[in-house]
């Protein structure tokens, strides 16, 4: 997964320790991705493994795994591994397990009252939390931070394409009671 | 709060008899002073209905619109014309900035057009383009301004001199969503110095800056945000510290 592309960019940068790359990934994505240290050792001890990252030679002393001292730098085939990840786009699987979208193909059976409800429900849940976000977003912004920024614009992004989804799913509900041929 | 703009059970039929049409359908609506609140819907929901009410360009066929204290539909032609142009601002997508005059210049017109003198008025233009960020650029003309630039001199326009309510409709229609968001975060600016603003738009993430969204359809309001909290010092989702 993308923790260890992550901490690979992380020592592309120069020879770190794991606690650095820790505090290095909190300060990218904040309370997002909260990362035990312990973690961040396991999978630095997959990255040696794999030949991507090394112990860094200029280090002093015998290295003890999982010594948080121990400091780590990036290899070639590590340099490698990190431009095929910024070279291949993320894959997103949409629709796995969307509650919201079950509920709604549901309520289409118990009528266009349940089914307008549950829309308006959830858009205006949505709306709130777009509102939460672009304050947040106001305050990130004040304090100049890009990485945090970029997290909330991503939030922002993903409740605006839910709030137009939404707005769709309305107005074809409504469009279909329109148009059903009297009987 | 005060209310600066009421909307008590207001209805606006277009036609009579049986092709008649209510393009607003009973709705009351509070925005006091400070406020931001966007109104959204969809095509033919009744927005643009709501903002022309709400700005005396058009009168209810039933219910109260009242303005800054006073009721619209009391004011004669010539009283609703003065609270218009000294009480109320207008932004919309197309900017309509003259082009043979400055950016603190258009701001300034309609208040010299309104007995304001020209000194003042132009005092006051410079003061509203301060509060826009755009005091440097006083002196271009719209062909020497970006869209967003051009925008913001609209906004100055619509805040300018003694305006307590700022009406903006679609404001970001044609712009970037960077610069689109740098005008939401100046009329934002100008409400939380306490002006009631109504933005009526059909992008959620420009209805994220408002302090209460209310949804209209079918020129009802069907659905409402809470208001929202202020946001928590530095604690955010996505965020630390």
């Amino acid at each position: 997964m993308s923790v260890k592309h992550a901490l690979l960019a992380s020592l592309a940068k120069g020879p770190m320790h794991g606690y650095g790359l820790k505090s290095e990934f909190e300060a990218r994505l904040g309370q997002a991705w909260p990362l035990n240290v312990g973690q961040v050792y396991s999978t630095l001890g997959r990255l040696e493994r794999d030949g991507l990252v090394a112990p860094d030679p200029a280090d002093a002393g015998p290295p003890r795994a999982g010594d948080e001292r121990r400091v780590w730098r990036i290899t070639q085939a590590g340099r490698d591994a990190l431009a095929d990840w910024y070279a291949s786009p993320v894959a997103r699987d949409g629709l796995a397990r969307d509650e919201l979208l079950v509920k709604l193909t549901a309520a289409l059976d118990a009528g266009r009252d349940t089914v307008l409800g549950v829309i308006r429900a959830q858009r205006t849940a949505t709306l709130e939390l777009l509102q939460h976000h672009t304050r947040a977003k106001a305050d990130a912004a004040g304090r100049g931070e890009l990485p945090r920024l970029l997290a909330i614009d991503l939030l922002i992004a993903q409740a605006e394409a839910e709030a137009a989804w939404l707005d769709l799913c309305e107005a074809r509900t409504t469009t279909a009671d329109h148009e059903e041929v009297p009987r | 709060m005060t209310a600066v703009l009421e909307l008590d059970e207001v209805t606006r039929v277009y036609g009579s008899g049986r092709v008649a049409v209510a393009a607003l359908d009973g709705v009351s609506l509070a925005v006091a002073a400070g406020e931001l609140v966007a109104v959204m819907g969809p095509s033919g929901a009744g927005k643009s209905t709501l903002l022309n009410l709400a700005g005396g360009l058009d009168r209810p066929s039933g219910g109260r619109v009242v303005v800054a204290g006073s009721d619209l539909g009391r004011l004669d032609g010539r009283a609703l014309a003065a609270l218009r142009r000294r009480r109320v601002g207008y932004v919309f997508q197309d900017v309509n900035l003259l082009p043979g005059l400055s950016a603190a210049e258009n701001v300034a017109l309609p208040r010299e057009l309104d007995g304001v003198r020209t000194r003042h008025a132009r005092a006051e233009a410079l003061a509203a383009l301060e509060l826009v960020g755009l005091a440097e650029r006083a002196g271009a003309f719209p062909d020497e301004l970006s869209g967003g630039e051009r925008q913001r001199v609209a906004i100055a326009r619509a805040v300018a001199g003694e305006r307590v309510l700022l009406l903006a409709d679609e404001p970001t229609g044609a712009l970037d969503a960077l610069t689109g968001e740098a005008i939401l975060g100046v009329l934002r600016a100008r409400c939380d110095d306490g002006i009631a603003g109504v933005l009526v738009t059909h992008e959620a993430r420009y209805a994220g800056w408002a302090d209460r969204v209310v949804f209209l359809a079918d020129g009802r309001v069907v659905d409402e945000t809470e208001r929202a909290a202020p946001a928590p010092a530095g604690g955010s989702p996505g965020g630390s510290r």
